[in-house]
């Protein structure tokens, strides 16, 4: 499938779509008797905002947790630069592929700097040694820790929030800080499961900005998304997902003028979140 | 303290306002002046009440009372008014009140217990029981004034310095007190008298305004902890009695402390905690000179100490690597059984089963005294004129020992690793989803807790100079852990307080020893209803315990954004 588009996208130069970042080969997860996730093939370059949409239950998040090794895929194989990882999110993580959650999963009684701090943990190995002894290498992780995690709350826009727990943050800077707290693992790509769910507009413009700058910092963007007109503008491609199954995968265009998403969308009934396990 | 007296409505506070202060100063002169009054016509009780102008014990008690009433009083209204502008002066006379009459009535209750009824009272008593009355009705009425942050308080470094240390020298003087005290009817009005004290002062905002201070001049007060620590085998007159319960109590709160990096930081059950204490102290047990020591390889003590260290740790690694990895629950059964595989192992491998280690039931007897670079432990030293006697001299390494444990402790809890051990109890999942390694880091708060132990194990083995199976029952473990909830998960200063309280009541009460399961029992019960997070927690166990408190969470995050903002203003 090809992907035609302008080279300008919201008023910003969309930039030259690179390697293959992730690329997933007929993936199925089975539940029992229920098979969440059907042979579903995918894929994300660099410089490419994915969408991910589909109705209520469609299997979306579990798709995400195939691709970060939260489960283990019943079949298909998952590379990420051409390499299968194994099924460890830690192992993902270090590899270089981060992820938001639907429902929130901050560190509710840390302060928003400590939560971004942790997303560092993987980048950093200073053991227990160097820091009972406050050591050189002790020193310059931490304060290099502090100072990333800093630049990234401000990237975010969260720089006045630093001191704040987690807990006691609107709802709205709680999702932010998810993705700060993601973007500090150093990924390559980053997975955000449903980022404005429980927005405002003028906060889901603000997430929509947001992404578009993660994705000019040379990041691959993979969004779960049920706000069409979000997706639309949002991304280069986008894969709408029915039951668990590959309904159509192509353009914002082609997605948009099929006849078989709308009546998805009818169909699936309502929108409304509800509680996932991931 | 309004579970005990009702409190009063604020529209009858207001009505009689005017009159609650008067009320509270006056009960607070009587307990003063009472202090200097014969208490009782038999000066053979309660360390001699019987003389005027020579307070004693429940004498003092009332005139500290008093005086703390007196001040709070003069902050409410008076010359200390400015300062009440900053310390809740009501609130803390009103628990100041309730203190006051628990005491009063305790101390007459033990001179009409002691000496056979009320008749030998003299009205020192009475006038003590008035004021105590006076204290508690009118600290009812005195209204509360509208109060500013200590945010706002102007620092005061010379000042704040120097109420450190003055603190510091009185629970130096507290202790060495109480330490002194034989008498259980005194121990108790003692801890009744310091805890609601504490209480008042808590009420007042004092330890708020102490733990800003202390945040402020955090080498200060770790320093002058330390040097009380120091001083007080000087204070002892070469007294071995109460030193021995002294490096009792340090030996169980640096074991207490290091359970608290498996328990607090880094969340983890562990009921079998002694065994790495008893591994330890076997380990230096066997490599010592005592007679019946199995290994014939005599390194010295610090090697000794590293290697019984390591043993601990490696056994926690071999307990700990097939459990860590499945829920925290099988942790727990599978500590629970390795404290008994331990004690079991220690009592049979005695040559007829297996390997003559440890000499079996008998265990390791008559371990000589440590000698470090010609410093024989075993001998009293004169130093400066005080002579300090062989559990001085363990006292002073145990000391290095907890310096050390809290150092690990403290710094572990302040790093990335300690960042990891909170992100695993907020929400384990997430935190390996982040890239956080759960399983080694909860390995490594196991491996570390061991360590620690071994290490003040093998100190014990030469202090107590023996070794055997049953110092390592369950029951030690599960004190530990009483330790470790009573006083504070995830605090140095908690495990100390909970530690030298569970060690030093059996000590001091030996009539309550035999009811000492059933007390603690209830104590940890109580506890867990009424503070579970422990007596002084770390502010993030009690947010913890507290997920759905929203006032404190607002309450602990105005403190810590203060904090911050005083951290930048330097
Ligand atoms: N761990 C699980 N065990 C059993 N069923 C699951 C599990 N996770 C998800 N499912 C089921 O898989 C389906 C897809 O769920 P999900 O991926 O959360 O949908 P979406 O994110 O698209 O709303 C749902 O029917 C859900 O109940
Ligand atoms: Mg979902």
């Amino acid at each position: 499938m090809t992907v035609i588009e302008t080279d300008v996208q919201d008023g910003r130069p969309r930039p030259q779509r690179g390697a293959k970042v992730l690329d997933a080969e007929k993936v199925v997860m089975r539940f029992g008797g229920l098979v969440a996730v059907n042979n579903v093939d995918f894929d994300v370059h660099e410089g490419e905002i994915v969408g991910l949409i589909g109705p209520n239950g469609a299997g979306k998040t579990t798709f995400f947790n195939c691709l970060t090794g939260m489960y283990k895929p019943t079949s298909g194989t998952v590379r990420f630069y051409g390499e299968v990882l194994p099924p460890k999110p830690r192992a993902v993580v270090k590899a270089g592929m981060a992820r938001t959650f639907q429902n929130i999963r901050l560190f509710g009684n840390m302060t928003a700097l400590e939560n971004v701090m942790v997303g560092r943990y993987c980048r950093t190995t200073s053991g227990a040694i160097t820091s009972v002894l406050h050591g050189p290498k002790y020193r310059r992780e931490e304060a290099e820790s502090r100072a990333r995690a800093a630049e990234l709350l401000d990237f975010v826009g969260l720089g006045k929030s630093a001191e704040l727990l987690a807990r006691n943050m609107p709802y709205g800077d709680q999702r932010r800080l998810e993705i700060a707290r993601a973007l500090a693992t150093d990924p390559k790509l980053i997975l955000l499961d449903e980022p404005t769910a429980g927005m405002n507009p003028q906060e889901t413009q603000q997430a929509m900005d947001l992404i578009f700058k993660i994705r000019d910092m040379g990041l691959a963007v993979v969004v779960i998304e049920h706000d069409m007109r979000f997706i639309f503008q949002l991304c280069d491609r986008v894969l709408c997902l029915v039951r668990g199954e590959a309904l159509i995968w192509g353009t914002p265009g082609e997605v948009q003028s099929d006849p078989r998403v709308i009546e998805a969308y009818i169909g699936g009934s309502e929108l409304e979140d509800d509680e996932d396990d991931a | 303290m309004n579970f005990v007296i009702p409190t009063i409505p604020d529209a009858t506070r207001a009505q009689h306002a005017s009159k609650g202060w008067p009320l509270a100063l006056a009960g607070s002169v009587l307990l003063l002046v009472s202090g200097l009054l014969s208490w009782s016509y038999d000066p053979s009780i309660l360390g001699d009440i019987s003389i005027a102008f020579w307070p004693a014990t429940f004498q003092l008690f009332a005139m500290i009372l008093g005086v703390i009433g007196i001040v709070l009083a003069l902050m409410h209204q008076g010359p200390l008014s400015k300062l009440g502008n900053w310390f809740d002066a009501a609130l803390g006379l009103r628990a100041l009140g309730t203190a006051s009459l628990l005491v009063i009535l305790f101390g007459l209750f033990a001179i009409s217990y002691q000496a056979g009824g009320l008749i030998n009272i003299n009205p020192g008593g009475w006038v003590a029981l008035l004021g105590a009355i006076l204290l508690l009705v009118g600290g009812r009425f005195v209204p509360q004034r509208t109060l500013h942050s200590f945010a706002k308080a102007k620092a005061n470094s010379t000042l704040e310095i120097v109420v450190i240390v003055v603190l510091m020298a009185l629970v130096l003087f507290g202790l060495a007190y109480v330490l002194g005290q034989d008498d259980p009817w005194v121990f108790v009005g003692f801890l009744i008298m310091a805890g609601g004290a504490a209480m008042a002062l808590a009420r007042a905002g004092f330890f708020t305004w102490l733990s800003h201070i202390s945040q402020r001049h955090r080498h200060v007060l770790t320093l002058a902890a330390f040097a009380v620590a120091f001083l007080f085998p000087f204070t002892q007159d070469g007294s071995d009695a109460n030193m021995s319960i002294a490096t009792q109590v340090l030996i169980f709160a640096a074991t207490a402390i290091g359970l608290n990096i498996v328990v607090g930081l880094a969340g983890l059950l562990d009921l079998g905690y002694i065994a790495f204490l008893g591994s330890g102290a076997y380990v230096a047990a066997m490599m010592s000179n005592a007679a019946s020591a199995t290994i014939g390889w005599k390194p010295p003590f610090v090697v000794v100490m590293l290697i019984g260290a390591c043993v601990a740790a490696t056994l926690g690694l071999i307990i700990g690597s097939p459990t860590l990895r499945v829920s925290g629950d099988y942790l727990a059964i599978v500590t629970l059984a390795f404290g008994e595989i331990f004690r079991l192992s220690m009592f049979n491998l005695d040559g007829n089963n297996g390997p003559d280690l440890t000499n079996g039931p008998n265990g390791i007897p008559g371990i000589p005294d440590l000698n470090l670079f010609g410093f024989d432990f075993g001998k009293p030293h004169e130093i400066a004129g005080f002579t300090l006697g062989r559990f001085s001299n363990y006292y002073f390494v145990l000391l290095l020992l907890i310096g050390f444990i809290i150092l690990v402790f403290t710094r572990l809890n302040n790093s990335r690793i300690g960042r990891g051990w909170v992100a695993i109890r907020e929400d384990e999942r997430a935190a390996e989803a982040m890239g956080v390694n759960t399983f080694a880091l909860k390995l490594l708060g196991f491996a570390v807790g061991a360590f620690l132990a071994g290490l003040a194990g093998t100190i014990k083995a030469h202090q107590d100079t023996a070794s055997s199976p049953d110092q390592y029952i369950f029951l030690e473990s599960a004190f530990l852990l009483s330790a470790v909830v009573l006083g504070g998960m995830g605090t140095v200063a908690g495990v100390l307080v909970g530690a030298t309280i569970l060690k030093l009541l059996p000590e001091k009460l030996r009539f309550f020893s035999e009811y000492r399961l059933l007390l603690f029992g209830l104590l940890l019960v109580v506890m867990m209803r009424v503070r579970p997070e422990g007596l002084i927690a770390s502010k993030r166990r009690q947010l913890e315990f507290h997920e759905d408190d929203e006032a404190l969470a607002s309450e602990i995050q105005q403190d810590h954004l203060v904090e911050k903002a005083a951290e930048a203003a330097r």
